[in-house]
């Protein structure tokens, strides 16, 4: 037996027999059609009962909606439409279902073509030289960060990283497309906003290795980064929370009438937290200037995205809540800073918010405590980190417009190197935050019981000194 | 009272269940117990203490009594007996509370379902979206874990959220939200970002809700590192500690009780704010220490009320504060009256109860006389049965045999 959705309307408290035909009409789709006669007439009923509810004339009861079956001609005019709770809603006298997913799949945007040639007829907006250059010397330099903390870890000397290898254009562009005071709500992967907004390499080695320096305090694991200053709220290990915090401060915008917006940003993983749904419904019903940045990277640590989602990506669901979605290639940063540049003006002009599905692949493992090349065939790695490089492909285009050059690849490379080198020693030598940290800030003023616990572990410190680690100032 | 008192201990006049047999009070008594009352004539638990603390305890009695009012004079004006204040119902004492904070610091949002043009389940937020715009009385779909993040992400841009749940306990769903970044971003960011946001709404057992609308959710709160906790029971201190949790730049989780909505009681005109981290001081008294919150105090009145009768002196202290607790108020009642007797709603395993008397041993051990009791609800999912139903939360007369047993 077929089953009928049943929409909440007046209509259904009235009395009309169980079988309420009602379906979704869409455009034509090539779906097999379970119409059969009986079910025509039947529809063609129903569409007569509609009528006189319409038309306010006595309403019909179960007994005698079964007799005008009975006695119903085959041909009536089918209604055109009703007015639901929600809009007009056109009728058919078609049982089609919409199809799972569509014939095509939604298209992808691009400007610059695999060997970083733009593309013909592309629509992107321009950007200037500087721009460019900056875009490209920061995407090197989170390169180059990544492979140096990586390596920095395997050496023992930080104990956890997650590396962005692959995704340098989503971070760099997204991040060059928005104004510094847009604020960022990031999931782990995004480390290259806080860098093209001003974060220094200290910074970041700072944090990772916990001392006194780190804004953090020395409170969270490794790439958890956060920074006020840079309007980046600090990373939480938890999957996709923020993405509903970024619609909540979206709100607050919306509410004091801020010319900024929120960017919020997670993986294909992150995009099946029930927290990803809500956010989405909630910001398209409140109308408030968030985007919703999608970096599908094809992998949530070692679940595909096959395995993870069986609609055509993340860009469709947006339209399932009512928000104006894109899917961008993840790889080419100028269509990425071209959607985001429209995204963000869209968002903040139309008070709306937006999705970017960007399309991806994430190059290095899921983080130091991940070995991928256990779940997928190396050649596949290799591949990505080839000819689809986003660094590559951008290159190519800076230096056929003259902008770059290879010495000034290498110099930057090695400066940058250099740079790192002495920022993880020195951050090595920083001492780490004092005990009196591990009790402040869980409220605004420590409460009485916290004062007792430190008071009790300085004293079990004082009474075994010679356990209690050097570097840790009391 | 001490007149009273020993009047019965003379006459006899207790009943036999409630007897008080001298010899096997002093045989159970602990050993500091005997220690501190060697010199004295056989117990009346009380009467000694009176005559014996008066000298020392008696002072401190003295400040008790101040302290017992202190609540109401810390408020800037002067006190309720001089101006006629209104009388209000518990709900529209928060709805005052509530729009007056509105009205001060135009940050000040609620986010929830329903709470717009419906006005909030319980009435809470009646009129106040026709009056601030359906931006600050934001009504939500049904999500709590993502309006409870959207909550925590607003306050981190700069509002202060008020986050309503219907029920309290729909905020199970909220959890993760709260226990993993509302307690812990002010912390984790090193202190960059703040989050002051107020998360109420009923809880408590009601009259016939079910089982999933009957939940405590305070003992499953209580362990979360970085939130304060405090239970509102009359309109006095709902509408204080609203304002209190309003202004308070830590995240405070405000427990209502599904029943208390419709008490009435005269409140000050002028503007007064409790203080978040008090217990307040019901009943002043000098045998037992009687240690509740949220509705059992009421349990608890009824009760004292036949104590009275029976010429027991209960002290009656109504611990607001869940997290943290008070432990100056409480210390102070302990150290006066050596026995607790705690009255919750919570369940029996890990609730506010269990934390209470852990926290009492650590500190006061020396000061009791008697091992703490404390009573709660079962460990069981609150039937519908009505009958049922009342048996699963503490009654006044289990109240009455406990302090009984505890002063015998």
């Amino acid at each position: 037996m077929l089953r009928f959705i049943n929409h909440t309307s007046s209509i259904t408290n009235l009395q009309f027999p169980r079988h309420l035909l009602h379906t979704i009409s869409s455009p034509p789709l090539p779906v097999s059609n379970y119409a059969t006669s009986s079910s025509i007439n039947l529809s063609n009923a129903f569409s007569r009962c509609f009528e006189s509810v319409y038309g306010g004339r006595r309403l019909h009861t179960a007994t005698s909606a079964r007799n005008d079956v009975d006695q119903l001609s085959t041909e009536t005019p089918l209604q055109q439409e009703l007015d639901f709770p929600g809009g007009r809603v056109k009728f058919t006298a078609k049982p089609v279902f919409t199809s799972s997913s569509s014939e095509e799949r939604t298209p992808c945007y691009r400007v610059l073509n695999d060997n970083g040639q733009p593309i013909v007829d592309g629509d992107s907006v321009k950007i200037s030289k500087e721009l460019a250059v900056k875009m490209y010397t920061n995407m090197v330099t989170l390169q180059v960060m990544d492979t140096i903390f990586y390596e920095a870890q395997r050496q023992g000397r930080i104990s956890f990283y997650l590396t962005t290898i692959g995704e340098e254009a989503i971070n760099i562009a997204s991040a060059a497309a928005l104004n510094d005071n847009d604020f960022v709500f990031p999931q782990y992967r995004e480390p290259g906003v806080l860098l093209w907004r001003g974060f220094a390499l200290q910074d970041f080695a700072d944090q990772l290795f916990g001392n006194k320096n780190d804004n953090g305090k020395g409170r969270q694991m490794p790439i958890h980064y956060g920074s006020r200053k840079h309007n980046y709220v600090t990373v939480s290990s938890t999957v996709g929370t923020q993405i509903p915090q970024a619609v909540g401060a979206a709100y607050s915008l919306k509410m004091e009438k801020h010319d900024a917006c929120t960017v919020t940003y997670f993986g294909d993983g992150g995009s099946s937290t029930g927290d990803f749904h809500a956010a989405m419904n909630f910001a398209a019903v409140m109308e408030v200037p968030v985007i919703f940045f999608c970096r599908n990277n094809g992998w949530a640590i070692s679940t595909p995205i096959n395995d993870q989602l069986r609609s055509d990506g993340i860009v469709v669901r947006g339209k399932a809540y009512g928000i104006p979605s894109i899917r961008v290639d993840g790889n080419d940063a100028l269509a990425i800073y071209s959607a985001v540049h429209k995204a963000r003006k869209m968002a903040i002009e139309e008070q709306t918010p937006v999705l970017i599905e960007a399309l991806t692949y994430r190059a290095g493992h899921h983080s130091t405590s991940d070995d991928s090349t256990k779940y997928r065939p190396v050649d596949e790695i290799e591949r990505w980190r080839g000819d689809q490089n986003p660094l590559n492909r951008f290159r190519k285009w800076i230096e056929t417009k003259g902008w770059w050059s290879d010495e000034a690849e290498s110099e930057h490379r090695s400066r940058i190197r250099k740079q790192l080198s002495q920022a993880i020693q020195a951050a090595e030598r920083v001492e780490k935050p004092p005990i009196s940290d591990i009790f402040s800030d869980v409220y605004d003023v420590p409460s009485k019981n916290l004062t007792e616990q430190e008071t009790f572990l300085r004293r079990t410190i004082h009474k075994h000194a010679q356990d209690y680690p050097s570097n840790v100032p009391m | 009272m001490a007149s009273i008192f020993q009047g019965v201990g003379a006459t006899t006049a207790l009943s036999s269940s409630t007897s008080i047999d001298t010899k096997k009070f002093q045989l159970s008594s602990r050993r500091f117990f005997s220690v501190r009352r060697a010199s004295f004539v056989v117990v009346r638990s009380g009467g000694d203490k009176r005559d014996s603390g008066s000298n020392r305890i008696g002072g401190r009695a003295d400040q008790l009594v101040t302290n017992a009012v202190a609540t109401k004079a810390d408020t800037p004006a002067a006190s309720t007996a001089s101006k006629p204040g209104h009388e209000l119902l518990l709900f529209e004492a928060l709805r005052e509370g509530l729009e007056e904070e509105m009205e001060r610091d135009a940050h000040v949002c609620v986010i929830g379902e329903d709470v717009g043009h419906y006005g909030g389940s319980y009435k809470v937020t009646k009129g106040l979206a026709d009056k601030y715009g359906d931006l600050r009385v934001l009504d939500t779909p049904i999500a709590e874990n993502s309006f409870t993040g959207m909550g925590i992400g607003a306050a981190m841009c700069g509002l202060r959220p008020i986050i309503e749940g219907m029920n309290m306990g729909f905020l199970l769903l909220a959890f993760n939200q709260i226990s993993n970044n509302c307690g812990m971003l002010h912390y984790t960011s090193g202190g960059q970002f703040k989050i002051p946001v107020v998360i109420r709404g009923p809880g408590g057992v009601g009259r016939q809700l079910g089982a999933e609308h009957s939940q405590r959710l305070e003992s499953y709160f209580q362990s979360i590192p970085g939130i304060q906790m405090v239970a509102c029971s009359t309109p006095y201190n709902a509408k204080g500690l609203m304002k209190a949790a309003i202004r308070s730049d830590n995240p405070v989780i405000l427990f209502e009780h599904v029943l208390l909505y419709n008490l009435k009681e005269r409140i000050p005109d002028e503007e007064y704010v409790l203080n978040l981290e008090e217990a307040e001081m019901v009943r002043p008294g000098e045998h037992v220490t009687i240690l509740t919150y949220s509705r059992m105090r009421y349990h608890v009145m009824q009760a004292a009320k036949t104590l009275v009768n029976k010429g027991y002196d209960p002290e009656v202290i109504d611990i607001r504060s869940l997290k943290p607790f008070d432990l100056y108020t409480i210390g102070n009642s302990i150290k006066k009256t050596h026995r607790v007797l705690i009255v919750e709603e919570c369940m029996r395993t890990g609730g506010i109860g269990a934390s209470l008397t852990a926290a009492i041993t650590e500190n006061f051990h020396d000061y009791l006389d008697a091992p703490i009791v404390c009573l709660s609800s079962q460990d069981v999912p609150t039937p519908y049965a009505g009958t049922l139903e009342e048996w699963t939360v503490v009654q006044p007369p289990q109240i009455v045999a406990a302090v009984e047993q505890l002063c015998r």
